[in-house]
């Protein structure tokens, strides 16, 4: 079967297996394409792509933008800070002026959770979530199992940790799906104020000791504290939570193994992670950035394939 | 829905060695030449002219790619079904090159038109050349014509031209179906 199962990408819960086989499949043919003399291919020139970020953003934004013009699709970029929202327009009508416009998809963040699904319901295009509050960040898990995958061969049968700042993170939500899905083993590590009540229930292990969870992986994803998005302390000091929770050169050495080490960014060097190991050599942290654009090409183009002429 | 064989393997055999010849006659040593089989069955085709040529005319240091076209067609949400990509291998820089693109049907043109895009992500080539095993003349949408020709077929637009290889499909053989 080449045709994905869904008509919108809105979280990794709404995918199957052969989805997510089919969209590294493709990604594959992207990863080649992007490091071509010349990295584009004309497949979406009647396609137009809005990316509407109601929520800042570098990494992701630039993304999805390098991705849809390396499918040769026209895009549309709209920020939240600079348009009409400020002026009191709904979500909808927003995007639905977006549409008018003839517009065939669209590409949204949103601190709002199920802003993505919520517009799904109520506009006639092909919504891509780059996401939506403490929710999920589907394109983001993508690429970080698609990286696991590229470096370790496969990702079934490998554990993962994520560290960090699991209660707020969208990124890790995604991560867990993707990795049960895909047939790794996940856990969970941080402050306890951190981990969400009953996390377990999604099949995931829990763990408080950096060091031992470390021991237990094959790969440490490592999450950055959204200070963002606190609205009380969940820690008495970053110093403290850096004592506990960051991942160092003196922590690595301790290991009797070599791990992949993994980050979403932007990465606040010297609190979850050390500069030394960021760019360490088992550090995947830029191939993550690369294979964001070939699989956030794959995405498109078959959410592209669906939408009807 | 009925089938005949066009071609059985001793012709298809007779026809690769005059191929292969022909490609010699013009390209000589093959230093500036490069040769990209067509994804997905033109592949089979270049790989048995290719082993003929290092075989029998000792030309061994070739420059061989396959490319797909799959992202190039202009036929993306039109048909029924998505299409799907295969592998593209080209690991050098087809600029100032003469290219010889090699598919097994030529039919409408509309795939050629595709590869002749597509090459261009690798450079700017001399010239480029077609072979193609049969040509379906009468069916092109397009103004596009082999240089190399294995067998010419007038088959009508219900008919399909199906060449089979050995080391995919178990026999040599070209088959003309009808619905």
């Amino acid at each position: 079967m080449s045709e994905l199962s869904v008509d919108h990408l809105l979280g990794i819960k709404y995918l199957n297996e052969k989805d997510i086989e089919l969209i590294f499949k493709t990604a594959d043919h992207f990863k080649e394409v992007i490091n071509r003399p010349i990295k584009k291919v004309p497949s979406l020139r009647d396609i137009t792509i809005a990316n509407l970020f109601f929520e800042n953003s570098t990494r992701t934004r630039l993304s999805f933008e390098l991705a849809e013009k390396r499918l040769s699709a026209d895009v549309v970029n709209f920020s939240a800070a600079s348009s009409s929202v400020k002026k009191g327009e709904t979500l909808i009508d927003t995007v639905n002026n977006i549409l008018s416009m003839k517009v065939d998809m669209v590409v949204m963040r949103h601190p709002n959770p199920g802003a993505g699904i919520f517009l799904s319901r109520h506009v006639k295009a092909s919504i891509i979530n780059a996401g939506d509050g403490a929710h999920e960040h589907p394109t983001q898990a993508l690429l970080d199992s698609y990286s696991i995958r590229e470096r370790l061969g496969e990702v079934a049968g490998k554990k993962v940790v994520i560290v960090g700042d699991i209660l707020h993170s969208r990124v890790a939500l995604s991560n867990i799906f993707a990795l049960k899905l895909q047939g790794a083993e996940v856990k969970v590590c941080g402050p306890k104020t951190l981990l969400p009540k009953h996390i377990e229930s999604l099949g995931v292990s829990v763990e408080t000791d950096l060091k031992k969870a470390l021991e237990w992986c094959d790969v440490a994803n490592m999450l950055r504290v959204q200070n963002e998005r606190m609205d009380i302390s969940y820690f008495p000091s970053t110093r403290e939570y850096a004592q506990q929770f960051q991942l160092n050169k003196r922590m690595l050495e301790s290991l009797n193994k070599e791990i992949v080490i993994m980050h979403p960014g932007p990465i606040n060097r010297g609190v979850e992670i050390t500069s030394d190991v960021a760019d360490a050599e088992n550090a995947i942290i830029l191939d993550q950035v690369q294979n964001g654009v070939a699989v956030r090409m794959a995405v498109i183009y078959l959410l592209a394939s669906k939408i009807n002429r | 829905m009925g089938q005949r064989i066009l071609l059985n393997a001793v012709e298809i055999n007779i026809i690769l060695h005059r191929l292969a010849c022909q490609l010699v006659e013009n390209h000589t040593d093959f230093k500036n030449t490069v040769i990209i089989g067509i994804q997905p069955r033109g592949v089979f085709l270049a790989e048995r002219i290719i082993k003929i040529l290092q075989e029998e005319y000792g030309i061994t240091d070739l420059n061989y790619g396959h490319l797909d076209i799959t992202f190039y067609r202009d036929d993306f949400r039109r048909g029924e079904k998505p299409l799907e990509a295969n592998k593209t291998k080209i690991d050098f820089i087809v600029e100032d090159k003469k290219v010889v693109f090699i598919d097994d049907v030529l039919y409408t043109g509309r795939s050629i038109r595709a590869a002749l895009t597509a090459v261009q992500s690798f450079g700017r080539p001399a010239e480029i050349e077609l072979l193609s095993f049969i040509d379906r003349r009468f069916s092109r949408h397009l103004p596009i014509q082999p240089d190399y020709n294995g067998r010419q077929v007038d088959a009508i637009n219900e008919e399909k031209v199906i060449v089979n290889w050995k080391e995919n499909d178990g026999e040599d053989v070209v088959y003309l179906v009808s619905k």
